[in-house]
């Protein structure tokens, strides 16, 4: 299969509790393009890179988190056969139609053994990256490209129990592969598992937590770890809470930052990592090393990092 | 003062926010250990008590969305920005319990510590010493 299942995370969801400290954040610092706001207030975003209209939602509520997240799927036809592998797997599943969500064709949701919501959708309309389709060049005008220089959504990370569930559903109906596990050494219990459904190292990932759906964070593709190092001296010229700073994961070797929006959602800018393909053999760690795991430029894990979630 | 126990109103305790003179300093008294700290009328109540130098202060999101830094203001008056009502509730404000990241002392505060919180500043003092 040559990506022509499940392509990607393409929508996230985000609760806020101040909609005009969250378009600052969001908008102004990171550097994200608003796209529109809907009649009831939320407020939608891309990345410059990023084709279809949207990948960002804003709704101003009394909590922060998820409401919920929505993949990407090839055409239609895959929507049809999800949602039929999706009942088989005994998930129930509500359709919505096209029209329903802004800018976007007809979806079905269904709740995840780890407690979140899941959406999948087959089109969205485009909006382009500036630079058109035919000989585009490579460099958008200036502008376009800003704040903490932001390609794309990459992936997410939420917490829950019944990861090996997830692990089945992701694997079995959506045809990911388990690029890389987390699991403690004495029992060998599932602690965070990473999915992949493209090269990447993971597309969503799940961490074991005492409570249903809950929001670790979202994160976003730069293009490099220097423009990682750049983000950072953002974040710290415009005093944006930190969890942990500049460092490379060891799982999925990214380069990484993590940062808290205004209203204590974590956000992560991440950069490079390895080429995952489906014969990729999975990885794991254990709690031995889950400094390393987590953080392997000082194999030093972080508390916060491990139970910090909105 | 004035208080409200309106959880969406952004000022609790009500004073003025946007004169421009330099940052009062205030007091605050932790009950639970009789230790004292000094906050900025321009910081919040967690950025003032990360300076107590304890180990393990729970600092989270730092917006009022995790949760971890519960508190209880005994008395004292103090300005309150939002947090999330999954951790704080009408009844919670309305007595004051509240997340030490999203307040900021408007005079000297008397707190008592909860949670994640209590389990960090009421233990013994870390040393560094091995043994």
């Amino acid at each position: 299969m040559a990506l022509r299942g499940v392509l990607r995370a393409g929508e996230v969801a985000i609760r806020v509790m101040d909609m005009k400290a969250a378009r600052q954040h969001y908008g102004d610092r990171m550097g994200l393009h608003e796209m529109m706001t809907d009649d009831t207030g939320r407020v939608y975003y891309k990345a410059w890179d990023e084709h279809d209209h949207h990948s960002i939602v804003l709704r101003e509520a009394d909590s922060p988190g998820m409401d919920y997240f929505a993949f990407k799927v090839f055409d239609d036809a895959t929507l049809t056969t999800l949602e039929q592998k999706l009942e088989a797997f005994g998930l129930q599943v509500e359709r919505i139609e096209a029209g329903v969500y802004p800018k976007s064709g007809r979806r079905i949701q269904f709740v995840l053994p780890s407690g979140h919501t899941m959406q999948l959708y087959a089109h969205k309309e485009q909006v382009g990256n500036t630079l058109g389709l035919v000989n585009p060049g490579v460099v958008p005008d200036e502008g376009v490209i800003r704040g903490f220089r932001i390609n794309r959504l990459d992936h997410l990370l939420l917490g829950g129990g019944h990861l090996d569930e997830n692990v089945r559903l992701f694997t079995e109906v959506f045809d990911f592969d388990l690029g890389e596990k987390l699991v403690d050494h004495e029992s060998g219990a599932s602690l965070a598992v990473f999915l992949s459904c493209s090269t990447k190292p993971h597309d969503i990932a799940f961490v074991l937590q005492p409570q249903q759906n809950k929001f670790h964070h979202v994160s976003f593709l730069l293009e490099s770890a220097h423009d990682v190092i750049k983000a950072a001296d953002m974040i710290g010229k415009y005093r944006i809470p930190v969890d942990v700073g500049p460092n490379r994961h060891g799982v999925t070797r990214g380069a990484t930052i993590y940062f808290f929006d205004p209203s204590g959602n974590r956000n992560e800018v991440f950069a490079e990592g390895y080429v995952h393909y489906p014969d990729t053999p999975t990885l794991v760690w254990d709690t031995r090393e889950l400094g390393q795991a987590t953080f392997s430029q000082d194999n030093t894990p972080r508390e916060s990092f491990l139970t910090v979630l909105t | 003062m004035t208080e409200t126990d309106d959880h969406r109103c952004d000022v609790a305790r009500c004073v003025d926010t946007t004169r421009a003179d330099a940052p009062l300093r205030h007091m605050v008294t932790v009950l639970d250990t009789q230790e004292s700290f000094a906050c900025r009328s321009d910081e919040s109540l967690l950025a003032g008590m990360v300076r107590l130098g304890k180990r393990g202060i729970p600092v989270g999101c730092r917006g009022g969305g995790c949760g971890v830094c519960r508190i209880e203001v005994v008395r004292g008056d103090y300005v309150r920005h939002k947090m999330s009502a999954a951790h704080v509730d009408a009844t919670d404000l309305s007595n004051h319990r509240v997340l030490a990241c999203r307040i900021v002392p408007a005079g000297d505060l008397e707190i008592r510590v909860l949670g994640r919180m209590a389990q960090h500043v009421c233990a013994p003092p870390a040393t560094d010493s091995a043994g």
